[in-house]
């Protein structure tokens, strides 16, 4: 397994490292506005009025935050990074296993002495490492950017930390939901298609909920399940969403390993 | 000991048969051909040793071993060349020969560069780069780095041209005497006649003959053309006597039976000249396709 494992990681290291400089960039062009909003809340405040109350919601702003507060500034500017993290969550999710498949290499790794479960425990550790890597990277780029741009301003640096194991949990989410669709279906011809339809969809359900106040869509988005707002500004989760949800990850992991290892390799 | 053995073994895709029932045993050290056309089960079967597929029922037994409880125990002695060779495109040829020796608990650096050499292949390109041909040698080195005891090839000789089959073809009997048992899927009968010593033939999932190499050829048809000035219908009327064609002065025609009745019978007649042919392995094979 650890020959497998270590080659994965091989792999994904490029991948990662070009998520880690993006969300990075991300982060820090974001919070490079703060400085700006912070100075003239009042103008601020103007401007948020002249906007329908809709739109704000629709991208994670409302009248019960501020985004004159460091921390009112970091749940606006982070949901984007968050996004960033499901795209590549699901990417390797959907990929790591299809991807023998589509490209007809299954044949070379199946002959060769490993068992099902060994290809799938590598794999997974292998994108599991590669996420940890980013998400670690990318608070360390977030800490840093909230140091340069905070100006007067002060935030809880434990909300960092709430942060990180949230997000942590959600990558894991992504990542066991496109593995198990990635095994429940024949093929996957574009891996890309899916991981984007699956985190962008789930983006815009939750942001179509802030919308419509309608908190059932909720359940349909781990963007509401890890929603930054209670996280950066409560330091808490919902609970009851977060055992739903580690629910959901068991039960897919299950499955996904389960598929797998009862699954027929086509051919070409 | 039997190397494979199965049992029944039987995998439908679906509602579409791949094989049924089909029952084989590949003795130690032999070269074991398993001909048939496209679709009539040959990949399935090697897949289902694989642990690629999983049987819909029946069993297979490989070293005495189930391969899908212990898939892994198996394949460290298996060298598997599939018909259509796919490898990570990025990669150099040297990196997929290294990744693929880290599988095994042994040092295969040596054999490695010797295969390579033999199959003149060039370690420093990437796999992208290479024509079928060279992907297919990359395949064989893979398949045989690691010395395995049993080597599965699915239609090996697509893609090599003849020079590259021949040493191939050494290489394969060279593994051979050294103790490795050889399972040999085509539908090239010529190279499965040139190097197996027990063929099975199977046809719509099912084995229709096993038979050692030999006893196939003894048993089947002779082929007979005659030339000779007074032919007597009678001769052509013997039993065991079918498809005649005459022309001119030449009676052509497939005998199976006791060849001295034929003979006593020829004795009657003047012969200008005789030809008493074995038939090639592509006409008994036709016979049982018929």
């Amino acid at each position: 397994m650890y020959n497998i494992f270590k080659f994965e990681f091989k792999t994904l290291l490029k991948s990662v490292l070009i998520w880690v400089v993006s969300a990075s960039l991300l982060i820090f062009m974001l919070m490079a506005f703060y400085p700006t909003f912070g100075k003239d809340m009042d103008l601020l405040n103007k401007m948020m009025e002249n906007y329908p109350e809709e739109m704000l919601k629709a991208f994670g702003m409302s009248n019960t935050m501020s985004l004159g507060t460091v921390s009112g500034f970091l749940v606006f500017a982070f949901s984007y990074v968050q996004l960033c993290l499901a795209i590549q969550s699901a990417n390797y999710g959907f990929g790591i296993l299809s991807i023998e498949e589509r490209e007809f290499t299954a044949d070379f790794l199946m002959s060769k002495p490993v068992s099902r479960s060994q290809i799938f425990f590598g794999k997974l550790l292998a994108s599991l490492l590669g996420l940890l890597i980013t998400l670690i990277a990318t608070m360390v780029s977030t800490y840093f950017a909230l140091e340069v741009f905070k100006g007067q301003g002060s935030y809880n640096f434990e909300s960092l930390l709430w942060l990180t194991i949230g997000m942590a949990l959600f990558q894991w989410f992504y990542l066991v939901i496109g593995l198990f669709v990635s095994v429940l279906l024949k093929k996957i011809r574009n891996v890309l298609t899916f991981a984007l339809g699956l985190s962008i969809g789930t983006y815009i359900i939750n942001a179509l909920r802030a919308v419509l106040d309608g908190e059932v869509l909720g359940y349909f988005s781990p963007f509401y399940y890890f929603d930054l707002n209670s996280i950066v500004e409560k330091q808490t989760f919902n609970y009851g969403l977060l055992t739903a949800s580690v629910i959901m990850i068991v039960l897919a992991f299950i499955g996904a390993y389960y598929l797998y290892t009862h699954r027929d390799i086509p051919s070409l | 000991m039997a190397i494979i053995k199965t049992d029944g073994l039987t995998k439908f895709y679906g509602k579409s048969k791949g094989i049924e029932k089909l029952d084989l045993e590949v003795e130690e050290k032999e070269i074991f051909g398993f001909i048939g056309p496209n679709g009539a089960g040959k990949s399935t079967t090697i897949r289902l040793f694989m642990g690629l597929i999983f049987p819909t029922e029946g069993q297979i037994e490989i070293f005495g071993k189930d391969p899908f409880k212990q898939g892994p125990e198996i394949r460290k002695n298996i060298g598997y060349l599939p018909s259509e060779v796919f490898y990570y495109e990025k990669m150099k040829v040297i990196d997929l020969l290294k990744y693929t020796a880290g599988f095994y608990q042994k040092d295969c650096t040596k054999r490695m560069h010797e295969l390579a050499e033999t199959m003149s292949l060039d370690l420093n390109r990437k796999i992208e780069d290479l024509s079928y041909g060279n992907k297919k040698k990359v395949g064989i080195v893979q398949g045989l780095l690691h010395e395995p005891k049993l080597i599965i090839l699915d239609e090996p000789t697509s893609g090599l041209d003849p020079l590259m089959q021949q040493k191939f073809f050494d290489l394969i009997n060279e593994e051979n005497k050294k103790g490795a048992t050889v399972f040999f899927s085509s539908h090239i009968l010529s190279e499965v006649q040139a190097l197996c010593n027990r063929v099975a033939i199977i046809k719509e999932g099912r084995i229709i003959k096993t038979d050692t190499m030999k006893a196939l050829s003894e048993e089947a048809y002779k082929k007979i053309t005659l030339n000779t000035k007074d032919m007597d219908d009678r001769i052509l009327n013997l039993e065991g006597i079918s498809e005649v064609t005459k022309a001119n002065e030449q009676a052509k025609f497939l005998f199976k039976g006791d060849i001295n009745t034929l003979i006593g019978a020829l004795s009657s007649v003047k012969l200008d000249n005789v030809w008493i042919e074995e038939p090639s392995l592509e006409e008994i094979f036709m016979d049982y396709y018929k």
